[in-house]
């Protein structure tokens, strides 16, 4: 009789165990990280936070039987801050995968500790190219952008639109220098021809002097290799000084639907951007971006429909998984194909780099313009594979060895 | 040619540096009225151009009110609130060391502008030009918007009124008096504190003029104060503490010289003016129009 008490305490116990190994305490977690106060809090921000929502509910708000939980909070744009939200997250708080994390260097210390404790982290805010580079892990993926594709796709893109002479006004520090030193590869193989830059403080307020310099050159295009309010105010100064009405483009190398909306269609006319989502493409992104509209009171950003792809992607893999160990699901998710209202037909690349498609944008006029939010021409298609790096060259040790 | 610089490039960016130098103008003036007449280092004047800026969009968003209105309805609030904050705390603060000033109105500004952000946010908020202003002129060197070509206009309307107040009037004469020796100029039956009161009022209006003159130009937000205070204060420094005329001049020079930085070094432009305030405290301790002390 003991016996049989003691076979079906273990039996039981064995059960409790295997559950225990497909999914983790029983329930998945995703925290979604990201700047909610600050400057890129528009772009990101509450809204991704929606968007991973309604990830969940179109999954139906469960994974293997189990419950999925989004928690959400903010960086503040710190590394140092991110970590220890990350670090308490991971370690005790049972969350399973960190997403969206705004900021690049938040994103790369983020990434690397997740990384030690063999957690997924699924990058949509931060640009730079070294998460899937150098500091790539086998649990990581960077999703929306880099900087390497704003670089080919505004660059390569505008130089074939016959903007083939350009000068940048670059923000001065090293987002702005390597943001320029891209571009400025990009144009030159394209055939195009750099003819100077100047280079502005950071949170320039005025850049009337810095226009006239770029109208001076003579260049067909402006590029701004600068982000945020620098950016927007460059944009607006740009049209009170008849730079755009004279013939001279800006291109903006970072620069969301956000931005756009802020600055309005007779500031932003004309200007070209790269984004890799755009509401207004088809069908399948009407409706997404039409639900989150209704949610939020705008249209998303790259960032913010990266971030539901995201969601909606770690979920189905850990559906054909059978599993939420990271090791399989990482693996799941470079082995299938991606298909939503964010990413077409998209593989994932060993590095981590979804590879979908982005595109070139050109803003309307306001007379071209049918109704809110109808911002873009879409004036070419970049297929992944051109506008991301190669994986074998982008310094992964996955894909070197 | 000039130095390399083609001459239109170097007219285009002295009309700049003179679109510039007008807000400082502005606010180095009032900064100067301030320090002159209450020998009070007024470090709230930033704060106080933000709330002019401000003023100016909640007037519109709210009551409908337009530019021309805020002109007017922006030094009248702020005025009012620098009066209040005159009587209620500053004034109290005259007896002691100049130091108690400037950490009262420091910490004035810091709180100020936190609670704008609290409620409206870090990042700017557009005002549109009013529509008589829109629209650029070619002057075939460049293209002037129009709004900044009144900036120009109004900044030096205003400070050549401000001067003639306090230089040329009966009032004014009164006021220097009342500074100078205030048992005096009480003994002839003169409200002495009124008199004080009215003249933070004055500087605190003319921070909220410069704030609804910039709001076009740049956006509306809480930090558009701290960004610039600094820079107004080096102005003040630079043409001479307390001198009205000198404030006014050295904003203008000092805008230009910034503007010319631009062409030639731009990476330093946002150094420069510290620059020279530190060559003109060298060699000229008082300031270029400042009496010695």
């Amino acid at each position: 009789m003991k016996f049989l008490y003691v076979t079906a305490a273990t039996a039981a116990l064995l059960a409790g165990t295997a559950t225990a190994q497909e999914v983790s305490d029983g329930k998945v977690k995703i925290g979604i990280l990201n700047d909610q106060s600050g400057a890129y809090s528009a772009l990101g921000g509450l809204g991704s936070v929606e968007a991973a929502k309604m990830a969940v509910e179109e999954a139906g708000g469960t994974v293997l039987g189990m419950p999925v939980e989004i928690v959400a909070a903010d960086h503040q744009n710190k590394a140092d801050v991110g970590s220890s939200i990350a670090r308490e997250w991971l370690d005790a708080g049972q969350v399973d995968a960190i997403m969206d994390l705004t900021t690049s260097s938040v994103a790369l210390a983020v990434q690397t500790l997740a990384g030690e404790r063999n957690k997924v982290t699924m990058i949509t805010g931060g640009g730079t190219t070294e998460l899937t580079g150098k500091a790539c892990t086998p649990y990581s993926f960077h999703w929306a952008y880099d900087t390497h594709a704003l670089a080919v796709g505004t660059g390569s893109a505008v130089v074939a639109q016959g903007g083939d002479s350009w000068f940048f006004l670059t923000a001065d520090y090293a987002f702005g220098y390597s943001l320029e030193e891209n571009t400025t590869k990009t144009v030159e193989a394209a055939g195009g021809q750099v003819l100077g830059s100047v280079r502005h403080p950071l949170n320039t307020t005025d850049f009337s002097a810095f226009l006239l310099q770029a109208q001076a050159s003579g260049a067909k295009v402006v590029g701004l290799a600068s982000a945020g309010t620098d950016t927007q105010n460059a944009i607006k100064q740009a049209a009170e000084f008849g730079l755009t009405q004279a013939g001279q483009n800006m291109a903006g190398l970072l620069l969301m639907i956000s931005d756009v909306h802020g600055l309005g269609l007779q500031a932003a006319q004309g200007l070209y951007l790269t984004e890799s989502y755009y509401w207004d493409r088809d069908d399948q992104s009407r409706d997404f971006g039409n639900r989150y509209k209704e949610r939020t009171g705008a249209m998303p950003t790259m960032v913010q429909a990266g971030t539901y792809s995201a969601v909606l992607s770690y979920l189905k893999a850990i559906e054909a998984a059978g599993s939420d160990d990271a090791a399989k699901v990482s693996e799941q998710l470079k082995s299938m194909t991606i298909n939503d209202a964010f990413a077409r037909n998209a593989t994932v690349a060993p590095n981590g780099r979804l590879m979908s498609d982005v595109f070139l944008m050109q803003v309307k006029s306001p007379e071209e313009s049918k109704g809110e939010w109808d911002y873009y021409h879409v004036r070419a298609t970049i297929p992944g594979a051109e506008a991301y790096m190669n994986p074998a060259e982008s310094g992964c040790p996955l894909v070197t060895g | 040619m000039i130095f390399g610089i083609p001459i239109q490039a170097f007219m285009g960016q002295i009309l700049i540096g003179l679109i510039n130098g007008s807000f400082y103008a502005l606010l180095s003036l009032g900064l100067a009225v301030i320090f002159g007449l209450l020998r009070v280092i007024n470090f709230a004047h930033g704060a106080q151009y933000m709330l002019g800026a401000f003023v100016a969009l909640l007037a519109l968003n709210w009551l409908g009110l337009n530019y021309w209105f805020a002109l007017i309805l922006a030094p009248l609030v702020v005025g009012a609130f620098g009066a209040l904050l005159e009587r209620t705390m500053l004034s109290r603060l005259y007896q002691l060391d100049h130091l108690y000033g400037l950490l009262f109105t420091f910490g004035l500004a810091l709180t100020l502008e936190g609670t704008m952000r609290w409620y409206f946010g870090a990042s700017g908020q557009p005002y549109a030009a009013p529509a008589a202003l829109t629209g650029a002129v070619n002057l075939g060197f460049m293209v002037l918007p129009i709004y900044r070509g009144w900036v120009i206009l109004a900044s030096l309307i205003v400070c050549l009124a401000v001067w003639a107040l306090i230089e040329k009037t009966r009032l004014g004469a009164t006021l220097r008096a009342a500074t100078e020796n205030p048992t005096l100029v009480q003994s002839f039956g003169i409200n002495v504190p009124m008199l004080l009161t009215l003249t933070y009022a004055l500087g605190a209006g003319l921070a909220a003029i410069a704030g609804v003159l910039a709001a076009p130009i740049y956006q509306v937000s809480p930090l558009m104060g701290s960004n610039i205070i600094i820079v107004v204060f080096a102005v003040v420094v630079v043409g001479g503490m307390g001198s009205i005329m000198g404030a006014i001049v050295t904003g203008y020079l000092l805008g230009i010289a910034e503007g010319l930085t631009k062409v030639f070094y731009p990476e330093a432009s946002n150094i420069v003016i510290f620059v020279i305030m530190a060559i003109v405290l060298i060699l000229r301790p008082a300031g270029l129009f400042g009496k010695e002390a």
